[in-house]
């Protein structure tokens, strides 16, 4: 709990370590388009060694260097997926702040289907109950309820 | 500082006689309806109440402690410093574990008194078992405290000088944020509380529904607004701009806020219909579930992450050991239950009742989306031992296709009717809605040069739930149709639960707005500036003119000067790099100008050789519409609370109502 405080107590942390500028100046590319790209493949790459954090918003050195990297590859002419690929081919599926749909991460991926579907069905079950029973008022369903029971 | 000492011990003392008063209201009521003995009974009404006084008594202690920097006290030494400025040496009391606990219990404590003070019309069954589920969740949370996070534990010799507060929390911000939060949260409690009462009486009255709903209500007001008001924080005082970071963190308080949101409209449901019984008391366990899963994931460490500083892995198995009992033992109880409660009220899938299924049908989905993505990472390291990181992409990429069908559907529920509605003639009479919904689409992406379709229509979006609202306002009060005179009486005559959720849907559609523009129009520069440089952003020239040093009460601070133009109009932004000399630590402090609902958002990086700060300036059009619009859907719930049924008294007359209309 405590939601802000215990957050902004960690950043605390990070922000120690250096500044609220996580991209510095001297990273970007000359290239808008491809300093977009590269700022866009970013925010999806965890900074390693910070607790939920991109390497777009860390500060920490090590996202400097990824940062780096990304836009190394991302000029040597590489896709957005290739750059990407080339990442969690060295640092593994922990770098991908959004997981890939595998096996391991079926039930991540599909637990929103699976609550969304269930909870559809339900009511709709209902309804459907609901319209059979139609032009029974409460009162009547009670009595009818009562009438059963006996 | 014995005179302090002994305050401490005080305080000490009232928390154990808290827990005391806590356990007597746990049980001694329930013994009296067993045994048929009145008196027992009544001790509900007056338990929570003295038991509230003792917590007053032990927060008052810890204040104290604070404000007289006694720093014999552990708690004190670790979160304090006597230079510490008096708003934080008074906010800090819960800026650290302890002290949190401390006022969590205390706002538990309060909503006890509350439900005992004003609960006289209340069955008293109903008020006793209510009041019994609330002390046990209390008691055991004193327990907690008392074994594991005593915030009285002493030290001797005590230090001269204490270690100073987190400077990150030295902040306006810690002392609105976390009561807010807490007084969502918890309240919470007392729906929870209720709705166990009524598994364990096997039924729901009048008096249930009616009671229900406005504490829901009021519970979420708190949280709405606590959430909004961490999120500016955090905007401002992290220093990169961001207002949400899917960090698990926030997640903790945002998925009982998607529960409680379903709830709330649930129970309008129920007390309006009497449908919806049994869904709405599992709602109610489950919102508050998830705030103890809130309670559990910040507290106990086990997000392995610097955010939990609670690391010691005693506290954790200890509110691991409450979650399970009462997240088990109410789901348990529910199971057993509520199959023998009667579901009453029919209705056709369009109607008022159905775009509450609908409704709810969303929010949780996506609290279940939330809940998964914050705990999928955890479960599967503990069951493989396999490391995966689950962050902002997963979230926006899941969570956010869930709120379009929500959103687009929002301002048809209000003008269906109950039991069976007319989509058609509601489609018929939102057309204005419509229409201005998709001019506004229209004009943005006309004004943002024609790129992009996906954010105009979206923007278009938080203008339909506006204009929506405006629609049903204008149909209600019949603007335009009838006299000038007759509207406005007509206005006034409103019932304030339908004005309140107007004003509530309307906010979140400002919210809306305020997200889109910020994700999709933010304008950013990174550079490095020399004095006498200057960058553009947004149509505005900001110069950097030097640097001066500056000594604060307990920092010592570089601040940068710029001189921001446009048009002729100039004005000063200087955003400043802190240093807190006791911890070490430096902050950032972004300078921020608010034009219109937009701001200019400027924050410094690292100095750079040569003279030169690295400069983080950005224009973020309409941002401040994100935390207005959630204040505003929070005064929304203000103004449903303050609806004439829902006060006090209205329960008692309406159930003799109902017992009339029974009896005849």
């Amino acid at each position: 709990m405590m939601c802000g405080t215990i957050r902004l107590a960690l950043l605390t942390l990070l922000v120690s370590l250096s500044s609220a500028v996580a991209v510095q100046p001297d990273e970007q590319l000359a290239d808008p388009v491809l300093e977009g790209r590269a700022r866009d493949i970013s925010a999806g790459l965890r900074c390693l060694v910070c607790q939920n954090q991109s390497i777009d918003d860390s500060n920490a050195p090590l996202a400097r260097d990824l940062r780096i990297l990304v836009r190394e590859r991302l000029e040597k002419g590489e896709s957005d997926s290739e750059v990407q690929s080339y990442l969690v081919a060295r640092y593994g599926d922990f770098i991908l702040l959004k997981p890939r749909f595998a096996a391991y991460t079926l039930i991540l991926w599909l637990t929103p289907l699976a609550v969304f579907l269930v909870g559809a069905v339900v009511a709709l079950r209902r309804f459907r109950r609901a319209a059979t029973g139609e032009g029974l008022s409460p009162e009547e369903e009670e009595k009818l309820a009562h009438i059963l029971r006996n | 500082m014995t005179g302090m000492l002994s305050v401490a011990e005080l305080g000490h003392y009232a928390l154990v006689l808290a827990l005391a008063l806590m356990l007597v209201q746990s049980t001694v009521p329930l013994l009296g309806l067993r045994w048929g003995d009145e008196r027992l009974v009544a001790v509900s009404g007056t338990a929570p109440i003295v038991g509230f006084g003792f917590l007053a008594v032990a927060f008052a202690a810890l204040t104290a402690a604070y404000v007289t920097s006694d720093f014999s006290v552990l708690n004190v030494w670790q979160n304090s410093h006597s230079a510490k400025p008096l708003l934080y040496k008074f906010t800090g009391v819960w800026g650290n574990h302890e002290g949190s606990m401390l006022l969590w219990v205390l706002i538990l404590g309060l909503f006890g008194a509350l439900v005992a003070a004003f609960g006289g019309n209340l069955p008293s069954t109903l008020r006793a078992r209510v009041l019994a589920v609330q002390g046990w969740i209390g008691s055991a949370f004193l327990l907690f405290i008392l074994l594991s996070s005593n915030p009285f534990t002493r030290i001797d010799p005590a230090p001269l000088e204490g270690r100073d507060l987190n400077p990150i929390l030295q902040d306006i911000g810690l002392a609105i944020h976390p009561p807010l939060l807490y007084l969502g949260y918890v309240g919470f409690s007392i729906a929870f509380a209720f709705a166990v009462a009524a598994l364990i009486e096997g039924r729901t009255d009048a008096a249930w529904a009616r009671w229900v709903r406005p504490w829901t209500l009021t519970a979420w007001m708190f949280l709405t607004a606590g959430i909004a008001m961490g999120s500016y924080w955090a905007y401002y005082e992290l220093g990169w701009g961001g207002w949400w970071f899917w960090d698990p963190v926030e997640n903790a308080s945002f998925m009982p806020w998607l529960a409680g949101t379903a709830l709330l409209h649930s129970a309008v449901v129920m007390e309006k219909r009497g449908a919806l019984k049994v869904w709405t008391i599992l709602l109610a366990i489950l919102t508050f579930s998830l705030s103890l899963l809130g309670t559990f994931l910040v507290r106990s460490g086990v997000l392995t992450s610097v955010h939990a500083f609670a690391t010691d892995p005693t506290r954790g198995v200890f509110i691991l050991a409450i979650l399970t009992l009462f997240i088990g033992g109410a789901l348990a109880l529910f199971a057993w239950r509520a199959p023998e409660m009667k579901q009453g009220g029919l209705f056709a899938p369009i109607s008022r009742e159905g775009a509450l299924v609908y409704n709810n049908l969303f929010l949780v989905t996506a609290a279940a989306t939330v809940l998964v993505g914050t705990l999928y990472p955890l479960a599967l390291e503990a069951v493989s031992g396999q490391k995966i990181s689950v962050g902002a992409p997963f979230f926006n990429f899941t969570f956010v296709p869930l709120t379009i069908p929500l959103f687009m559907a929002l301002p048809f529920g209000p003008l269906l009717a109950w039991k069976r509605g007319d989509l058609l003639g509601a489609a018929q009479r939102l057309g204005v809605a419509m229409a201005a919904a998709l001019a506004a689409a229209v004009v943005t992406y006309v004004v943002a040069g024609g790129q992009g379709v996906l954010a105009p229509l979206a923007l278009g979006l938080g203008v339909w739930m506006i204009s929506g609202s405006l629609v049903d306002l204008a149909d209600r009060i019949q603007l335009f149709r009838a006299g000038a005179r007759t509207s406005l009486s007509r206005f006034l005559g409103l019932p304030r639960s339908a004005l309140g959720t107007m004003v509530a849907h309307a906010g979140m559609g400002a919210l809306v707005i305020g997200v889109v523009a910020t994700s999709a129009y933010q304008t950013e520069d990174i550079v490095a500036l020399k004095p006498g440089e200057s960058v553009d952003v947004a149509g505005y020239t900001l110069t950097f003119q030097g640097t001066t040093p500056v000594t604060g009460p307990n920092y010592r601070e570089e601040r940068a000067q710029f001189a921001a133009s446009r048009g002729g109009r100039v004005f000063a932004l200087t955003p400043s790099k802190r240093f807190y000399e006791t911890r070490q630590t430096a902050t950032t402090e972004a300078a921020i100008k608010t034009i219109g609902f937009s701001q200019l958002y400027v924050s410094l990086g690292d100095p750079i050789e040569g003279g030169a700060v690295a400069v983080r300036a950005s224009y973020k059009p309409l941002v401040t519409l994100i935390w207005l619009g959630a204040l505003v859907a929070a005064l929304g719930g203000a103004l449903s609370l303050s609806d004439r049924r829902l006060r006090i008294g209205a329960p008692q007359r309406a159930a003799a109502r109902q017992a009339t209309a029974a009896s005849a």
